[in-house]
């Protein structure tokens, strides 16, 4: 037995000899951290562009095109992988180790403030983008305290989907505008479930929760910055979503739906109302079932029309590159009009400049594209927080255990208001 | 020599179902690890648009996923051959480094063995992502960004631990007199290594190369943290990459297929290997 | 095993003497791995714990930059996890993550076994169910998280084949039932393939010898194969235990983050550290890091004995216990 127990003995000795080890290595200097120069945008060379999927091939189409434009300055594609999550969290290595492999970053919209407080990214000069021929809350998306940090690219906002074959039948002429006349509507129609939107606990389901709670004629952080969750209209907004639960009027499996899944649900014809991102579309139009059956209108809310929430990619500018100068070209390549009316017709994705919404060639193809201004427009983001991560957790949490139950929806206002207070700093 | 045993006998279960037994529970075993790895090949090879069928056959049969796995812009050729390189070579030095530490773990007295073998195993008790910011620190600094060996090396971290005490637990099990006797036959210690105990070991052996390779091989965290070059991307990242057609869709047919084209060779080759090698080095250790 | 073999005592004798000098020896042949893994891991793991003494900076300046530096908080991120306002998460996952090890290590050890015994009684089509046993294994981990996830989900196969709507992937039982369902299948393989190589390496003549014996086939599967695969098995199940310690990969595929059903600890040192707390997030895996340790050692001292089993038989010789069969290995074999 001696020798086991010797064994043992060398297991604990080198944990203890590892942690001494530790504690005598502690004395080196802490991580002072580069400050980044602000405003300095300078040099020329080649660069590169880390994004996730490049789902439409077009990315790659518009920097051979800016490459046979640009031999000195080339741009190569760093492709992350394809969950959001691991993106950040790649991009998030490249700042910690102040690496120069990523120049351009493809920052999803909520990631703004977290990049620009730990001056991960440079700020950008406002008065070279014509901001005010973008849509004014896209570019909010890019802003943190008064600077622009990334350059508004892509855009999106949550859209009502309907089977207007099943509201006409019901001699229904109009879809809803209050979630009232939603549920009256279903009243009328047999043989679907009413509605559905993103609720399995993930960043989805904050969209669906701050979506409910604006619509409400509530809010989740106000606009001074400050959390204002625990309010009658926030409640009534969340009560919409959990009553629709336990009436039926939202199908049980609708706890698992992501987008892909919602998706499937409305595609098999089992729904009749959907809260769904415009990628749907194109998507639904060749699905057998329910091709030419449907149309999309702005979210319905409490008392009038819903207010959706943001989504979309902005570009920003890596602290740690090198050649930013053709950084700053290339973002304003790609956010000119004549590459986002191309990037809009190859990959049908939302245009964050103003005047393409209106062009008739373009509705004459997105038919949706004035719905869908209509909403960006009433649109409001998802809350400006450096640890945006723990914002959208805390709010996922509550949420979920609202909608399955677990807290009264006044517990779960209550309780999402006092984690908000601390995660949010003034 | 004879073995010195009792022979009592018992009655046994009728011979016909005796026999059967066996291949009965073959046949449990066999649909245990094969239904869901059915159901991936079947998902497989379904048409993107069915791809949520629950039909036991794809109707249509449709080779688009496939297709899709090795579209050019993917690189996955490259992926396979990326994959290949790291975990080969983790393969081949773990066995080699493995084999060496092992055998004078198993068979030579010194002081702290036991130090030398907690210290071993320890190093699998500290959760791989928590290593990854320093090492990527390290690795950025020496320049190693975008190289096999950033690849290679932190895979070994984890392939070379399970290997030692593997291989450490199969040259136990042989038994010590075989070798000193091969020493009495004047082999040196080294000989009587080589020629007597791993040829006895083989299965171990084998079975522990198997394992590297299969754990190198789906190794992903590092390979995607150390690498940010497209030509230099292993297979599992590349799959983590692979996008379907718009925003949120979700590549499960693809990355079925790529899930199938990982693993059958790999299972093939096995086959092909275990014959040659096993069969070969079990027959000419023992007699 | 090592008790069961007599030697020759003059090759004994000899080898003890042999043996005295091979200190050197074993220096050289250790020396490479114990480079690699102080390379590797020694250094990342130093780091760690010394990150786990500090605080990353959170508050922000006027200007709402997030203030830099890191500040020495001594043992402040160890006493947080256990008394902080997150205790909670930590002890839903520290229960989680011995929850999935208890029962994944027992299930997985007697599929594992049983699969070993399958495939060594078959002599016929060994190959091939080696083969196929391998599958599970060798398919990456993501892409097996994501094949069960489809199967679990609302509409999926195994919802279709139980006749009920069961939603796995939401908070509940059911999840952990999913977790350990998917990895049960993954890694038995893994215990079943380290426990054929053992049987296959057990010399013939004990098998016959065990044939012949005819104590009933489970009589002698307790008293002769499974003491002679026990070093083996011991290891697989080690390593079985150290990586369900440390799972993360499948639950986040199959349930998804945040899911307190299937939170297990490396999955908190995960999103501490892909919040920025560093400092935490070490401390969390220091933690962990510990509770394997522990773990690893109660296992090798309960059960360890034979896995350095020659070690107690040089020091200790004694004579094979009277029970067991005496078995000598036919000097011929070493020839």
């Amino acid at each position: 037995m001696a020798s086991i127990s010797t064994i043992a003995r060398g297991v604990v000795a080198v944990v203890a000899t590892v942690a001494l080890a530790a504690a005598c290595s502690s004395g080196t200097s802490s991580d002072g951290g580069a400050s980044a120069a602000p405003g300095q945008l300078t040099g020329r060379g080649p660069i590169t562009l880390a994004q996730g999927k490049d789902t439409s091939g077009n990315v790659q189409n518009q920097i051979n095109a800016w490459n046979k434009l640009h031999p000195k300055e080339t741009v190569r594609l760093v492709e992350l992988p394809e969950s959001a999550d691991q993106q950040r969290q790649q991009m998030v290595q490249n700042a910690q180790t102040k690496s120069d492999a990523y120049t351009v970053l493809n920052l999803d919209v909520v990631w703004t403030a977290e990049f620009a407080a730990n001056r991960w990214v440079s700020p950008l000069p406002k008065d070279q983008f014509d901001l005010a021929k973008f849509l004014p809350s896209a570019v909010q998306t890019g802003v943190y305290r008064d600077n622009l940090y990334a350059a508004p690219w892509k855009t999106d906002a949550g859209l009502l989907y309907y089977r207007k074959d099943l509201l006409q039948n019901a001699g229904i002429s109009a879809p809803p505008k209050t979630w009232a006349e939603l549920q009256t509507d279903c009243g009328k129609i047999k043989g679907a479930d009413c509605y559905a939107g993103q609720f399995d606990k993930y960043e989805g389901l904050t969209v669906n929760f701050s979506e409910a709670v604006d619509s409400a004629g509530g809010t989740v952080v106000d606009d001074q910055g400050k959390p204002n969750v625990n309010t009658p209209q926030a409640k009534q907004g969340l009560d919409f979503l959990v009553q629709g639960f336990k009436t039926g009027l939202i199908p049980k499996e609708a706890i698992t739906y992501q987008e892909e899944d919602a998706r499937r649900a409305f595609e098999k014809g089992k729904l009749v109302f959907l809260r769904q991102w415009p990628y749907q579309w194109a998507l639904s139009n060749k699905a057998p079932k329910v091709k030419g059956k449907f149309d999309v209108a702005p979210l319905p809310g409490l008392n009038g029309p819903g207010a959706p929430t943001l989504g979309g990619h902005n570009l920003a500018i890596s602290s740690f590159a090198k050649n930013k100068a053709t950084a700053l070209d290339f973002i304003k390549y790609l956010t000119s009009v004549d590459t986002e009316r191309l990037n809009l017709v190859a990959s049908s994705e939302a245009p964050t400049l103003a005047s393409l919404y209106d062009e008739p060639a373009l509705q004459k193809k997105f038919p949706y594209l004035p719905t869908l201004k209509a909403s960006l427009l009433n649109a409001k983001p998802r809350p400006k927080a450096v640890r945006y991560n723990d914002v959208t957790t805390a709010i996922e949490e509550s949420a979920y255990a609202a909608l399955t139950g677990k807290m009264t929806t006044d517990q779960a206002l209550a309780g999402l208001q006092s984690k908000l207070g601390q995660l949010i700093q003034p | 020599m004879t073995a010195v045993l009792p022979s009592a006998s018992r009655a046994r279960p009728a011979p016909s179902a005796r026999r059967m037994l066996p291949y009965a529970g073959m046949a449990v075993v066999v649909l245990y690890c094969l239904v869901p790895f059915y159901w991936m090949v079947v998902s497989a090879f379904r048409r993107p648009e069915d791809q949520f069928d629950n039909a036991a056959l794809p109707s249509p049969w449709s080779i688009k996923n496939f297709t899709a796995v090795f579209k050019p812009d993917v690189g996955f050729q490259r992926a396979l051959l990326n994959s290949l390189v790291v975990a080969g070579v983790t393969t081949v030095i773990t066995l080699l480094v493995g084999t060496l530490t092992a055998y004078a773990l198993a068979r030579l007295d010194f002081r702290f063995k036991n130090a030398v073998l907690g210290l071993i195993i320890a190093t699998s008790m500290f959760p791989g992502i928590s290593l990854i910011i320093p090492l990527l620190k390290l690795f950025s600094d020496i320049k190693w960004i975008n190289t096999y060996q950033a690849m290679i090396v932190p895979t070994l971290s984890f392939a070379l631990p399970l290997a030692v005490w593997n291989l450490t637990a199969f040259f136990r099990q042989m038994p010590a007199e075989l070798e000193q006797a091969a020493m009495v036959d004047g082999c040196t210690r080294g000989q009587a290594f080589r020629k007597i105990i791993v040829p006895l070991a083989a299965p171990g052996v084998f079975t522990t190369a198997i394992i590297t390779f299969i754990a190198a091989w789906n190794e992903f965290i590092i390979a995607l943290s150390m690498v940010n070059k497209k030509e230099m991307q292993t297979a599992t990242v590349s799959i983590s990459k692979f996008t379907g057609a718009y925003g949120f869709d979700q590549p499960f047919g693809t990355q079925m297929a790529a899930g199938v084209i990982v693993t059958v060779p790999l299972v093939i080759v096995v086959l092909i290997f275990q014959r040659r090698i096993v069969a070969g080095l079990t027959a000419g250790g023992v007699k | 095993m090592s008790t069961t073999i007599a030697g020759p005592p003059a090759a004994r004798g000899r080898r003890r003497g042999d043996v005295r000098g091979s200190g050197r020896l074993a220096g050289m042949l250790l020396s490479p791995t114990v480079i690699v893994l102080a390379l590797v891991v020694g250094y990342p793991v130093i780091a760690a714990f010394r990150e786990s003494l500090y605080q990353r900076g959170e508050g922000l300046d006027a200007n709402g930059f997030v203030v830099q530096g890191d500040k020495f908080v001594g043992l402040r991120n160890y006493t947080d996890i256990f008394t902080g306002p997150n205790s909670g998460a930590f002890w839903n996952a520290f229960g989680n993550t011995t929850f999935f090890t208890v029962v994944t290590v027992v299930l997985e050890t007697v599929l594992g076994v049983t699969m070993a015994l399958v495939m060594h009684r078959a002599f016929r089509g060994r190959g091939f169910v080696r083969a196929s046993i391998l599958v599970p294994w060798a398919i990456p981990t993501v892409v097996s998280g994501l094949l069960w996830r489809w199967v679990f989900q609302a509409d999926g196969i195994a919802n279709a084949m139980i006749g009920r709507q069961v939603l796995w992937t939401t908070e509940g039982f059911h999840a952990k039932v999913a977790v350990i369902i998917a990895d049960t299948w993954k890694t038995a393989p893994f215990v079943g393939l380290l426990v054929l190589a053992g049987l296959q390496v057990i010399p013939r003549e004990v098998h016959e010898a065990a044939r012949v014996d005819g104590a009933g086939a489970w009589q002698g599967f307790w008293r002769i194969t499974l003491p002679m695969v026990k070093p083996v098995l011991l290891v697989a199940v080690l390593f079985r235990l150290l990586d369900v310690l440390r799972m993360f990969d499948l639950p986040v595929v199959l349930v998804g983050l945040h899911k307190d059903s299937v939170e297990t600890l490396t999955m908190i040192a995960y999103n501490e550290a892909t919040n920025l707390r560093y400092g935490p997030a070490a401390a969390y895996a220091t933690i962990l890091f510990l509770y394997v340790a522990a773990v690893a050692y109660a296992f090798v001292k309960l059960l360890g004995a034979d896995i350095i089993g020659d070690m107690r038989q040089k020091r200790t010789p004694r004579p094979a216990p009277p029970k067991k069969k005496r078995l000598t290995v036919p000097a011929e074999v070493a020839a």
